[in-house]
C-alpha cells in the first residue's frame, strides 16, 4: 500500500518540484466581474445554456503538435458528460483508453493498466481536464477559479479564452481556447508554454 | 513452646524475605510471549516472528473524522509533516507526494536495471519499435504528458514500467491532495513505527507523538462549525497499548473495590484490626511465594501470571476465615476441646491439596502462560495453608478470640434445616434432574459450546475490531493475514526465490485467484536478475542501429536520442544496486518490512491481498501454484488460521489435562476418604455447580474460552474444601459446631463471590470470563454442598 504513492512521487516529480497538497486555486473569491462588459452576458447566457444539459455524448478528433515529434500524432474517440462533475473521454485510435473524471479524482483506463490521479495533487493535469468540464457544466466560477477568463463573439458563436492564474498550472498550460455555437462546443485548444499544443475537434455522435 | 514457635518464625521471616528479594530480582516481560508456544514447529516459529516484529505489527491507521473535507486534509498534511520530521517512525504517510528527490534520483539512474521490461528483446529493433511507439501514444494522454521531458533520455518509458511495478499494490483514494475513505467522510494516514509491534512502551510514545501532531495541527485551523476534526487511531500497537491500559485499570479498579467490599465484610465479621491484618498474612505470603517459583521455575514472569495469579489463589483468604472463626470451639470449649490443628487442619490440608491437583492440570499445557499460572497457584496455595497452620497460630495471643458468630450460623442451620426436610432422596432426584438438563443444554449446544478463536481472548471491543477492518479496506492495506514466506541463508538467495514465487503468485493475479501481492524483489531484484538485465544492453554501435531501424515510420528522430544512448552505455559499466543503495530512500521502508533476518536465516515476506476486499483467499490454489513453479523453500502462512489453531490445541490440551486432573484428584479423595461413596458425596455438588454454570454460560450465548476452563478448575478447587468441611462434619468423632462450620463457609464463600463478582463487570473479556464462571460457581458449589451433605452427628450439637 505504501507503494502506491511512489506512482505520485515519481508523477508529481517530472514537472518542477513535488509539492503537498495544493489545491490550484484555494478558496479565495473569484475575481469579480467588475464592470461586466456586454461579452459577459452573452458568456452568461451560454454558461446558462450549457448548464441546462445534464448528459452529453459526441466524437472528437485531437491532434497532438510536439516539439519533439517529427509530425503530430492523432487520436479520435468518444466524450461522454454527465452533470455535474462527470467526464469520460473514450479513445478508440490508435488504442484504446478510457479517461474518467469524477469528482477531482482521474482514472486513465487501458488494456493492461489502470492508473488513479488525484488532481489536487497535479495541478499540471488539472486545466487539461477541468477547462471542458467545468464548460460544460456551465460553472462559470469553478472556471474564474482556476482561469482568466476572456470572452469574444456571441451566443451563437463564440470562443472562451482561458488564461491559468496560478503559476504551477502555468508551468503546464499557457493557454485554453474553447470554441462554440450556442450549448455546443466546436473546438478545444490548448497551449504549452514550450509552444507545444492540442487541438481537439468535437461533432455530434455517430458511435452507436 | 516458646522456642518452636520462634523457630517458625524465623523460618518464615527467612522465607518470605528470600521469596521477596527474588521477586525484586525478576525479569518480568509483557509482550505475547505468553501466548506463544515456548517449543514452536517452523510454521509456528514464522508465527511467532510475524506476531512479534512483522510489518503489519509496525503499523498505525491513523483516520480524522468529522469537520469539512477541506479541514480534514489540511489538519492531515500539517501532521503528516510534523510526523515526518520524527525518528520514531520510519514512514509516514497520507498520499500527498514527498519531495522524494533521492528516490527519483535512484529510481531513473537505475531504471535499466530495475526495470521487469528490460531484456535483449526489449533493444532489438523491433523491441524498441513498440516501446518508443507506446511512449509516443502516451504523450496524447495527459497523464503521458507529465513524461514528456524524459522522452529524450527514457524513450522506452522505462520509469513508467518502474512505477507501475511498484504500484501493484491497491492504491487509497484521494481527495484534496490525501487519502480518504471510500465514504469521503475520513481523511486517512499510515504510520509505520521504527520500533517493533509487540514493544508496547514504543508504541505508546508512538501514539503519543501522533496525538501531539494532530493537536498542534489541528490547533492552526480557526475555529469553525466545520472545523472540529477528530482524530481516531487503530492498529496492531494501538491495540496492545490500549489494552494494557484498559487491564491495567480494571485490574487496579476492580481489585480496590473488591479489597474494600472484603475488608469490610471481614471486619464486620472479627470486629478486630489484628484479626483483619493477620487474616491477610497466608495470601500475601502465597502471593509472593507464587511470584517467587515462577521467577525460579521459568526464569522470567509474565504480565498475566502477577494479573490473574492472585486470583487463583483467593482460596487462601478462605483459610485464615476458617482458621479465625472455627478456632472459637476451641475458645469455647477451653485447654480441653481439641485445637483448630487437631479437627480441622486435615480436611484444609485436603481441600488445598484437591486444588494443588486441579492446578497442576495447568503444568503441562503448552501455553506458557497457562505453565506459569500453575505453578503459581500450587506453590502460593501450599505456602498459604502452611502460613494458617503453622504461623497464624504462632502469631496469636493465647486468649485471641474473633466476635462469636455462632448466632450467624445457627440461623443459617436453620434455613438449611428447612430445605433438607424435603427428604433425601428428592435432594438426590432434584440434583440428578438438575444435572440431565444442563448436560442436554451443553449437549444442544456442543457445536458452539467452544470458541476456538485467538481473538476470543482480545481486549480489543468487536467494533473496534471492525473499525480496524474497514480502515484496513479503504487503505486497501492487506491485514497481512496470508503470506508467502521464502526462507534461505542469504538475502541474494531469498531474493531470487522471492521472484520465482511472484512469478507463480502473478498468474494467480490474472485469474483473479487474489488481488495481488508485494514482494522485496520489487524495490531490490536480486543480484541475477540485475546482471542478466545489464548483460541484455547492446553496446552502442548495436544500439545506434537497432534505433536507426526502429524509428522508421515513427515520428521521432533518432539525433534526439543521444542521451538514452549515453545512459545505456553508462549501465552497461555501472555496478549494480545493492541494499545499501536503497538507504536514504523512502523504498527502504518498504523492503526493510519484507525482510526479516535472524542470524543465519533471511526471510523474505510476500503478502497476498484477496481478489475481493475482505475476501477469502484460495490457500490450496496458492500452494498448488508455488509447488508447480518449484518454489520448494517457499511456505505458505495463514495468519489468522494458524493463530486459531494454535489456540485451539491449547484449548482442546487443557481440557484433556483438566479431565486428568479430575481424575487425580478423585483418587486423592479416595485415598484420603477410603469410601467411595464420601467421594462421591464431596464431588457431586462439584460436578453439579460446574455442570450448572457451564450451562447456564451456553444458555447466554457465551462461547467458553481457555479462561472458562481455568475458572472451572476454580470452582472445583474452592468447592472442594466447602464439600470436605461438610463430609468432616458429618464423619468425625468430634465434629465442632456446624453453626461455627456454617457461618466460615458462608462468610469464606461471600468473600469469593464479591472478588469474582466483580470481574464480571469488567470491560476485559478474559477477566469477565473468569468472575462469571467463578463466581455463580462457588455460590452454587456451597449451596449443593450444604444441601446435598448429610446430617452428621453434628447435628446433636446444634444448641
Amino acid at each position: 500500500m505504501r507503494l502506491a504513492f511512489i506512482v505520485l512521487i515519481i508523477l508529481g516529480a517530472l514537472n518542477g518540484p513535488a509539492h503537498g497538497a495544493a489545491p490550484p486555486a484555494s478558496r479565495a473569491a473569484p475575481p469579480a466581474s467588475r464592470a461586466a462588459p456586454p461579452a459577459f452576458s452573452d458568456l452568461n447566457e451560454v454558461m446558462a445554456q450549457l448548464a441546462m444539459r445534464q448528459h452529453g455524448r459526441v466524437e472528437f478528433i485531437e491532434q497532438h503538435f510536439l516539439k519533439v515529434l517529427n509530425h503530430p500524432i492523432e487520436s479520435s474517440g468518444e466524450l461522454r458528460y454527465d452533470a455535474p462533475d462527470r467526464l469520460e473521454k473514450r479513445t478508440l485510435h490508435p488504442h484504446a483508453e478510457t479517461l474518467l473524471l469524477t469528482g477531482g479524482v482521474l482514472t486513465v483506463e487501458r488494456a493492461h493498466s489502470r492508473r488513479v490521479m488525484d488532481l489536487h495533487a497535479f495541478p499540471q493535469v488539472l486545466p487539461f481536464v477541468e477547462s471542458i468540464r467545468a464548460t460544460l457544466a456551465g460553472d462559470r466560477s469553478a472556471l474564474e477559479r482556476l482561469f482568466h477568463l476572456e470572452f469574444t463573439g456571441s451566443v451563437a458563436r463564440w470562443t472562451l479564452t482561458l488564461v491559468p492564474l496560478e503559476s504551477k498550472v502555468k508551468q503546464s498550460v499557457s493557454q485554453v481556447r474553447i470554441e462554440g455555437a450556442q450549448d455546443q462546443l466546436l473546438k478545444v485548444e490548448i497551449r504549452q508554454p514550450d509552444g507545444d499544443r492540442s487541438l481537439m475537434t468535437l461533432r455530434p455522435s455517430t458511435l452507436p | 513452646m516458646m522456642l518452636r514457635r520462634a523457630r517458625v518464625l524465623i523460618l518464615w521471616v527467612a522465607c518470605v524475605a528470600f521469596a521477596a528479594f527474588v521477586v525484586a530480582r525478576a525479569h518480568y516481560i509483557t509482550d505475547l510471549s505468553a501466548f506463544l508456544p515456548s517449543n514452536p514447529t517452523p510454521v509456528q516459529q514464522l508465527l511467532v516472528d510475524q506476531l512479534r516484529d512483522g510489518p503489519a505489527t509496525r503499523l498505525i491507521l491513523i483516520a480524522l473524522e468529522q469537520g469539512d473535507a477541506a479541514a480534514r486534509a489540511r489538519v492531515s498534511a500539517a501532521m503528516v509533516d510534523l510526523l515526518r520530521k520524527d525518528s520514531q517512525f520510519s514512514s509516514v504517510n497520507n498520499g500527498a507526494a514527498v519531495a522524494g528527490q533521492r528516490d527519483r534520483e535512484f529510481l531513473f539512474q537505475h531504471r535499466y536495471l530495475l526495470s521487469e521490461a528490460v531484456s535483449a528483446e526489449r533493444f532489438s529493433a523491433a523491441g524498441l519499435n513498440a516501446a518508443i511507439k507506446e511512449t509516443i501514444d502516451n504523450l496524447a494522454s495527459p497523464a503521458g504528458l507529465l513524461f514528456k521531458s524524459l522522452l529524450p533520455r527514457d524513450p522506452t518509458g522505462e520509469l513508467l514500467n518502474i512505477s507501475d511495478q511498484l504500484a501493484r499494490a491497491a492504491a487509497p483514494q484521494s481527495r484534496d491532495g490525501v487519502w480518504v475513505s471510500a465514504d469521503a467522510t475520513r481523511a486517512l494516514a499510515v504510520a509505520q513505527t521504527a520500533a517493533s509491534g509487540s514493544d508496547s512502551d514504543a508504541q505508546s510514545k508512538a501514539i503519543d507523538a501522533i496525538r501531539a501532531a494532530f493537536a498542534t495541527a489541528a490547533g492552526k485551523l480557526q475555529p469553525g462549525p466545520n472545523n472540529g476534526v477528530q482524530l481516531r487511531l487503530s492498529g496492531p500497537g494501538v491495540f496492545a497499548v490500549a489494552a494494557r491500559t484498559k487491564i491495567e485499570r480494571a485490574a487496579v479498579r476492580l481489585s480496590i473495590a473488591s479489597c474494600i467490599l472484603v475488608v469490610a465484610l471481614l471486619l464486620a465479621v472479627y470486629r478486630s484490626l489484628p484479626a483483619l491484618g493477620l487474616g491477610l498474612l497466608p495470601v500475601t505470603t502465597g502471593a509472593l511465594v507464587g511470584v517467587a517459583a515462577v521467577a525460579l521455575g521459568f526464569g522470567a514472569v509474565h504480565g498475566i501470571t502477577l494479573g490473574f495469579g492472585i486470583t487463583l489463589i483467593g482460596e487462601s483468604v478462605d483459610y485464615s476465615i476458617y482458621y479465625f472463626i472455627q478456632s472459637r470451639h476451641r475458645f469455647e470449649h477451653g485447654v480441653a476441646g481439641r485445637s483448630w490443628q487437631q479437627l480441622w487442619w486435615p480436611t484444609v490440608r485436603l481441600g488445598m491439596l484437591t486444588s494443588v491437583c486441579g492446578f497442576a492440570s495447568l503444568l503441562p499445557s503448552g501455553f506458557p502462560g497457562l505453565r506459569q499460572l500453575g505453578l503459581y497457584s500450587i506453590s502460593g496455595l501450599i505456602a498459604a495453608a502452611l502460613v494458617t497452620r503453622f504461623v497464624l497460630p504462632a502469631l496469636l495471643p493465647g486468649n485471641f478470640a474473633i466476635r462469636d458468630v455462632t448466632p450467624f450460623g445457627a440461623r443459617i442451620a436453620a434455613l438449611l434445616q428447612g430445605v433438607r426436610r424435603i427428604g433425601r432422596a428428592s435432594i438426590v432426584l432434584w440434583s440428578i434432574a438438575l444435572a440431565m438438563l444442563a448436560i442436554a443444554v451443553l449437549f444442544h449446544d456442543r457445536a458452539t459450546l467452544w470458541n476456538r478463536e485467538l481473538s476470543a481472548l482480545s481486549p480489543v471491543s468487536i467494533q473496534e475490531q471492525d473499525y480496524d477492518a474497514r480502515l484496513r479496506a479503504d487503505l486497501g492495506a492487506a491485514d497481512v493475514r496470508d503470506l508467502v514466506i521464502v526462507s534461505g541463508p542469504d538475502l541474494e538467495s531469498i531474493l531470487r526465490s522471492a521472484e520465482r514465487a511472484a512469478r507463480a503468485l502473478q498468474g494467480l493475479v490474472d485469474d483473479k485467484t487474489i488481488g495481488g501481492f508485494e514482494s522485496p524483489a520489487n524495490y531490490l531484484p536480486s543480484m541475477a536478475t540485475q546482471e542478466i538485465r545489464r548483460s541484455s544492453l547492446p553496446s552502442a554501435s548495436e544500439l545506434r542501429a537497432n534505433l536507426k531501424q526502429a524509428l522508421d515510420g515513427l515520428p521521432l528522430r533518432a539525433d534526439r536520442l543521444q542521451l538514452f544512448l549515453e545512459d545505456i552505455e553508462a549501465t552497461r559499466h555501472a555496478a549494480l544496486v545493492t541494499s545499501r543503495d536503497l538507504i536514504g530512500t523512502s523504498l527502504n521502508t518498504g523492503f526493510d518490512a519484507l525482510i526479516l533476518h535472524s542470524r543465519d536465516k533471511w526471510d523474505a515476506l510476500l503478502p497476498l491481498r484477496s481478489a475481493v476486499p475482505g475476501g477469502p483467499i484460495d490457500m490450496a490454489r496458492v500452494v498448488a501454484a508455488l509447488k508447480d513453479a518449484k518454489v520448494d523453500d517457499a511456505q505458505v502462512l495463514d495468519l489468522k488460521q494458524e493463530s486459531d489453531t494454535l489456540y485451539a490445541s491449547y484449548l482442546s490440551e487443557a481440557l484433556r489435562f483438566s479431565l486428568a486432573g479430575f481424575l487425580a484428584l478423585t483418587v486423592l479423595l479416595l485415598i484420603a476418604l477410603r469410601s467411595p461413596l464420601r467421594v462421591a458425596r464431596v464431588l457431586a455438588p462439584l460436578v453439579l455447580a460446574v455442570l450448572s454454570v457451564a450451562a447456564g454460560l451456553a444458555i447466554a450465548g457465551v462461547h467458553l474460552t481457555i479462561l472458562h476452563l481455568v475458572g472451572m478448575l476454580l470452582i472445583v478447587a474452592v468447592g472442594s474444601n466447602y464439600a470436605l468441611f461438610f463430609d468432616r462434619q458429618a464423619h468425625a468423632e468430634e465434629g465442632g459446631s456446624e453453626a461455627l462450620t456454617l457461618a466460615s463457609l458462608v462468610i469464606a464463600n461471600a468473600s469469593t463471590v464479591i472478588g469474582f463478582g466483580l470481574l464480571s463487570f469488567s470491560q476485559v473479556p478474559v477477566l469477565v470470563a473468569l468472575g462469571t464462571t467463578v463466581a455463580p460457581g462457588a455460590f452454587l458449589a456451597l449451596l449443593f454442598a450444604a444441601i446435598g451433605a448429610p446430617a452428621g452427628n453434628a447435628h446433636a450439637q446444634h444448641p
